[in-house]
């Protein structure tokens, strides 16, 4: 891990990105022989940070840290899928490609909150930060048309069980992590540290 | 979308026939410390020249475009991997593009090569995949195909691609499988069927003798899909030439009839919306009417239980070449068997059984060599390359692979392709002594469905000899 002086961060200023920190670290290549010595390749070590901008998803992540659930709806007269609740978040409608309503849907989920489907695993790839095994869920929701993807900290899944999103309030990340799921009726003191209801 | 107008359900036409003319593929492994992949390029390359016994500079000579499939550039650090290969094949200076589309780059690359000849722009491409898988660390290579996922809503979770994947398999086991535990036995049936044709075949590296059994408990990946359940991670090259009907006689006395229909659905399952099941030829309206009573949860379409792409590049190959009922019109497949359970759900997308009935096409017969029920040819075997499960998983090269095995079929090359001592001995592998002849006898039609991923892209390539055509140009 980098000190935290280190640490690359970013910053816009007057519409541009301003770095700070370090983005990338150099390691050394290292050559790769084979049983009898021969050389036969050589390792290509590389460390960077990408910056990316969330733009009009900005919203849905920032409110996470809030305790929100952002969707987002197509509201559209003329559209054949006026009224259709977006979760994931799309910002424009897949139909008319008219801009989304940003709405909240945190009472929908607290109150309608299923899983659809599930998984559970023990594995995972490079850079995970979630705790195996991950309980992968897909939520739906009353009158949103789509079927949200999450994971959860607390309990088995089973399809049709009821659940509550948890939200990453104390300490944000400001990623998808920073909402989880649990089933209804979770008693505050078994959710994961900095989450609450 | 939704709802599809009749300009985007029009059937898709080709200007002039396509023929393929050959194909090759190199050798495929989980890793190869030794090769360069121009080396297994080449390989497959010449290949294909020796199959219509020509040097690869002769074949050269023909080649106009070129068409080249590599899905992950970030497996191999090298952007422009495309014009890497393209040099070392000598093609320069002819007009040359890369395709990407995740688990379907084979066949969306021959896609393109296709409109090409149809289109009258050449007279003859190469369509090339290929795929390097053994440049990082398991772990890391999980990640980078993680970001084939959504990577701000998917990604992050587990950087495991599988994850994804999985909860489809979940929700049709617990839906159209009833969590039985016959429905397990079938989808075993699958990783024993696939790993054993897998044996048969010298470029395989997955080929397994293997029990019901060891399937049921090998190592869970994600319940209810175990390690024998899912496919291969390899490297490897395969390709194929595509010609018009002229050049395509000049190369070969046996060319083949090439058409391809293609499909796509949202790169997360998450946004997919309900919808009417689009029908295909063998399939009346009303069908799918009482779908939800017969299978309670089933009724959201195409929910996380069907591939809507698979469905409509289907959808589009067959009404292109007048196939109706594909057991009956077709005599070999190859699909997409990524895990055994999504082959059972492509079952149902590309027609061979109902939607809810997939399982029956395995529990008939109908899909093996050799029926084991009956000892008679199988309806419509299917996989008998081995499959992603049994024979490789090289994702750019995957879709090109399948289409050269359905052609060795129609061109009753099959065993010649498989059978040589010196090709087993020179691939470092160890021709088994129960070695079995898998030419499907008398193959004239055949299907290969190369899909992504979740179902982001799929596409349905149909060969036919041509003195055995469903319908008049």
């Amino acid at each position: 891990m980098k000190s935290e002086n280190d640490v690359g961060r970013v910053s816009v200023k007057n519409g541009r990105y301003k770095i700070k920190g370090k983005f990338h670290i150099i390691e050394p290549n290292t050559p790769i022989f084979d049983d009898n010595g021969k050389l036969c390749g050589i390792t290509n070590p590389r460390d960077m940070t990408y910056i990316h901008s969330y733009g009009g998803e900005a919203i849905f992540f920032e409110s996470l840290s809030k305790g929100k659930l952002m969707a987002s709806r197509c509201d559209n007269p003329k559209c054949e899928s006026k009224d259709s609740i977006f979760m994931p978040f799309r910002i424009y409608c897949p139909d008319c490609l008219r801009k989304n309503t940003v709405i909240d849907i945190t009472d929908i989920a607290k109150k309608t909150a299923m899983i659809h489907s599930f998984i559970i695993t023990e594995r995972s790839g490079a850079f995970n930060t979630l705790k195996k095994p991950i309980k992968f869920i897909n939520v739906e929701f009353k009158d949103v048309c789509t079927i949200f993807m999450g994971y959860l900290s607390v309990g088995e899944p089973k399809i049709g069980m009821r659940v509550l999103p948890i939200f990453q309030t104390k300490k944000p990340t400001y990623t998808i992590m920073d909402i989880s799921w649990v089933p209804v009726g979770t008693p505050e003191s078994e959710l994961p540290e900095g989450f609450t209801l | 979308m939704i709802k599809f107008s009749d300009k985007q359900l029009k059937i898709p036409k080709m200007a002039r026939p396509v023929y393929l003319a050959t194909s090759g593929m190199s050798r495929f492994g989980r890793a190869f410390p030794t090769l360069r992949t121009e080396e297994l390029c080449i390989e497959a390359f010449t290949a294909a020249a020796d199959f219509i016994k020509m040097t690869p500079a002769e074949l050269k000579q023909y080649i106009h475009t070129a068409y080249y499939g590599h899905f992950a550039d970030h497996f191999g650090d090298q952007l422009l991997g495309e014009a890497v290969i393209h040099d070392r094949l000598g093609l320069d200076p002819l007009g040359t593009i890369g395709v990407k589309t995740g688990g379907a780059t084979g066949g969306s690359t021959i896609w393109e090569a296709i409109k090409a000849v149809a289109s009258g722009y050449s007279d003859c491409a190469l369509a090339m995949g290929w795929e390097r898988m053994d440049e990082v660390p398991t772990d890391e290579g999980n990640h980078l195909i993680a970001c084939a996922a959504d990577k701000d809503w998917e990604t992050p979770l587990g950087h495991i691609y599988t994850g994804y994947y999985a909860v489809m398999a979940q929700r049709y086991w617990q839906i159209f499988g009833k969590a039985e535990d016959s429905f397990r036995k079938t989808m075993a049936e699958i990783a024993v069927k696939n790993r054993g044709y897998g044996r048969m075949n010298p470029y395989a590296h997955g080929g397994m003798k293997i029990t019901v059994e060891d399937v049921i408990n090998s190592p869970v990946v994600a319940y209810p899909l175990r390690v024998l359940d899912c496919c291969l991670m390899s490297v490897g090259a395969a390709c194929g030439v595509v010609c018009d009907e002229k050049t395509a006689y000049e190369l070969t006395d046996n060319p083949l009839r090439i058409w391809i229909g293609a499909g796509s659905h949202t790169l997360r399952v998450a946004d997919r919306r309900d919808m009417k099941i689009p029908l295909l030829p063998n399939e009346e309206p009303g069908l799918y009417d009482d779908l939800g009573k017969r299978f309670p949860g089933g009724d959201r379409y195409p929910g996380f239980s069907s591939f809507l792409a698979a469905r409509i590049a289907s959808y589009y190959a067959y009404n292109m070449t007048g196939v109706v009922d594909p057991c009956e019109d077709l005599d070999v497949i190859e699909l997409h068997d990524a895990f055994t359970i999504s082959d059972i759900q492509s079952y149902e997308d590309v027609g061979l059984r109902p939607y809810g009935e997939g399982r029956d096409y395995i529990e008939s017969g109908d899909g093996y060599h050799t029926n084991p029920k009956t000892g008679k040819p199988g309806r419509l075997p299917s996989n008998l390359s081995g499959g992603l499960i049994g024979c490789m998983h090289a994702v750019g090269a995957t879709g090109l692979m399948q289409i050269a095995e359905i052609g060795y079929h129609i061109w009753n090359r099959w065993a010649e392709i498989h059978g040589d001592e010196k090709k087993w001995k020179k691939f470092g592998r160890e021709k088994p002594k129960d070695w079995t002849d898998l030419q499907v006898k008398g193959a004239k039609r055949g299907l290969a469905i190369s899909h992504a991923g979740v179902g982001s892209h799929v596409t349905a390539t149909i060969l036919m000899h041509p003195n055995h055509l469903l319908k008049e140009d």
